[in-house]
């Protein structure tokens, strides 16, 4: 079985060695400062007590008041998992963090990926770029203030006719068969 | 006098056969050897994560059918592992055991598929494609008997599976377990020992062990290169824990490798079925709903859940703020992931060796681009 630290352990054994950089733990979690993550990431990728080498997943939610990205690391040799936590953009300001993909390259990707739908920025990303959407797509999806269905858009990746914007004669009336349901509607 | 080559940039895809979907590669050859690659994603994203977040959580598991759509059986169970950690569900024991039936089925017919098309990338045009997917069209048959759908299945539900399998199916799946078998005996015996396989894929797109863990790499890829990492045994999710197998490892770390270890890998699912066949008992599929409710309101928290996919570490990470749709889902998609070493494996190639390499990853639209 893979042992999960526990976030006020793992909490400890980071202070051991880089003091002052984690904010608080709670149940699994470490909160990390964000200008002490690469610092810290380094240490548990090397240290022989962590040996996390191998970087499961990278990801970030929209708490509305703050960006919060996520780090799940694994050690293969000890069998041992963490999870890690990084609140930056308070008050809805530039989402910050340092970019991990010198410690594991398997972030490469996933980094792009938060970059891309969610808005948060790697400081440091060898290929900082949009991965699923194209550059020059208006907003990050993923945000919770991002409007789905957002007709302006749908009018700007429409054909010259304008045959599919919004307005026009095809757009479907509220209540109808194919509208959209209601938001969290249960079926 | 030495010839002046100049390099030309070649767009392959978003629609080329070979690549497994719609998936583009912009790549810079001199001559007929490689110079850069540069893999272009995103033109199958439905945007799911986004989807899921209105949407409640028994109504999400058609989404991750659609996510990567050649093992939907398998996306069904990490996502259902992951709702049940979030929610606190207990699954019922005979539940568990149909889906790792369904799981252990869905990874055959994943691997059969990246066979098959891993030897149509070499040349092998249509025979041993269509022997890989003849056996995987009995299998869709049982998924069939079992939910009613051969792709699209939805089969799990929180806590276990929507309906208990029919009396018929465990006649047909005593018979399926025996042709798979033979398939395989009957691909290997064409490949495995084959010299233009050899030619073609041994020591081609060799990746170190080191490089593919600081890579996340994970599955059979990781396991070709003779890591001993299965999630199966090292964190044992529903009861594999009860279950004997042994783990395919190879140490060349080359596209025979990779082919290898999927072959055998395929041949030690039959064996845990059957061990599933044999303790499975009677009994509720799922909890009742006066148990577990149609609408399910896990309480504020998070949780994320790997399992072993046919591509590797299958994730989910799901967010509750009490609703009845989770507050944020992601997926740990092991498609994507794997291709982090995509230029590792194809620069300094040759033209010829590009799709095999790529084959060899295996990897599906569906899920990199979700």
């Amino acid at each position: 079985m893979t042992t999960p630290w526990s976030g006020a352990a793992l909490a400890e054994a980071i202070e051991a060695f880089a003091p002052g950089s984690t904010e608080k733990s709670h149940g699994g979690d470490v909160w990390l400062k964000p200008e002490a993550a690469f610092m810290v990431c380094e240490g548990l990728k090397s240290r022989p007590e962590f040996k996390f080498d191998l970087l499961s997943s990278v990801t970030a939610v929209d708490y509305i008041d703050h960006f919060e990205v996520v780090y799940h690391l694994t050690s293969l040799p000890k069998n041992a998992s963490a999870v890690l936590k990084i609140r930056v953009g308070l008050g809805r300001t530039d989402a910050v963090v340092p970019s991990v993909v010198p410690i594991w390259r398997g972030a490469d990707y996933q980094e792009r990926e938060v970059w891309d739908l969610m808005g948060v920025r790697f400081k440091g990303h060898p290929n900082h770029k949009r991965i699923m959407l194209w550059e020059g797509f208006p907003g990050h999806p993923l945000r919770k203030d991002y409007v789905t269905y957002d007709q302006s858009i749908v009018a700007s990746l429409a054909p010259d006719d304008g045959a599919y914007a919004a307005g026009s004669e095809t757009a479907v009336e509220p209540g109808t068969a194919g509208s959209q349901p209601a938001p969290g509607a249960e079926a | 006098m030495a010839i002046k080559t100049q390099p030309v940039t070649v767009n392959l895809g978003p629609q080329h056969p070979s690549t497994h979907g719609v998936f583009r590669l912009r790549v810079m050859f001199d001559g007929e050897e490689i110079v850069d690659v540069e893999p272009v994603f995103g033109y199958l994203h439905r945007g799911s994560e986004k989807l899921a977040e209105e949407r409640t959580y028994t109504q999400i598991v058609t989404l991750t059918d659609r996510m990567d759509y050649v093992s939907p059986m398998l996306n069904n169970q990490a996502y259902m592992l992951a709702v049940e950690k979030l929610a606190g569900i207990e699954p019922t024991q005979r539940g568990v055991w149909l889906r790792m039936i369904a799981a252990e089925l869905q990874r055959i017919a994943s691997h059969l598929v990246a066979t098959g098309f891993l030897l149509q990338d070499l040349g092998a045009l249509g025979t041993p494609l269509i022997y890989a997917m003849r056996e995987r069209e009995n299998i869709l048959d049982l998924f069939e008997m079992l939910c009613g759908a051969r792709i699209t299945n939805s089969y799990l539900r929180p806590g276990g599976v929507f309906m208990d399998a029919p009396t018929e199916f465990w006649l047909a799946l005593d018979r399926e377990l025996v042709d798979i078998v033979n398939t395989l005996d009957e691909l290997e015996e064409y490949l495995s020992g084959n010299e233009i396989v050899f030619s073609r894929t041994k020591g081609i797109a060799v990746l170190a062990p080191e490089l593919l863990i600081n890579a996340s790499i994970t599955g059979p890829m990781l396991r070709a290169s003779g890591v001993d990492w299965d999630l199966r045994h090292r964190n044992p999710y529903d009861y594999y824990d009860r279950i004997e197998f042994k783990r395919i490892l190879h140490t060349a770390s080359d596209n025979y490798a990779r082919y290898w270890v999927r072959v055998q890998e395929a041949r030690e699912s039959v064996n845990i079925i059957r061990q599933c066949v044999a303790q499975i008992e009677p009994g509720p599929v799922r909890p009742s709903f006066d148990d577990v409710p149609r609408l399910i309101r896990p309480p504020k928290g998070d949780a994320y859940v790997a399992i072993e996919g046919s591509k590797g570490e299958l994730g989910f990470y799901l967010v509750s703020d009490g609703g009845i749709a989770p507050y944020r889902m992601h997926v740990r998609a092991p498609s994507l992931i794997n291709l982090t070493l995509l230029r590792d494996m194809l620069i300094g190639g040759l033209f010829g060796d590009l799709f095999v390499s790529f084959g060899s990853v295996d990897l599906n639209m569906g899920e990199v681009d979700r």
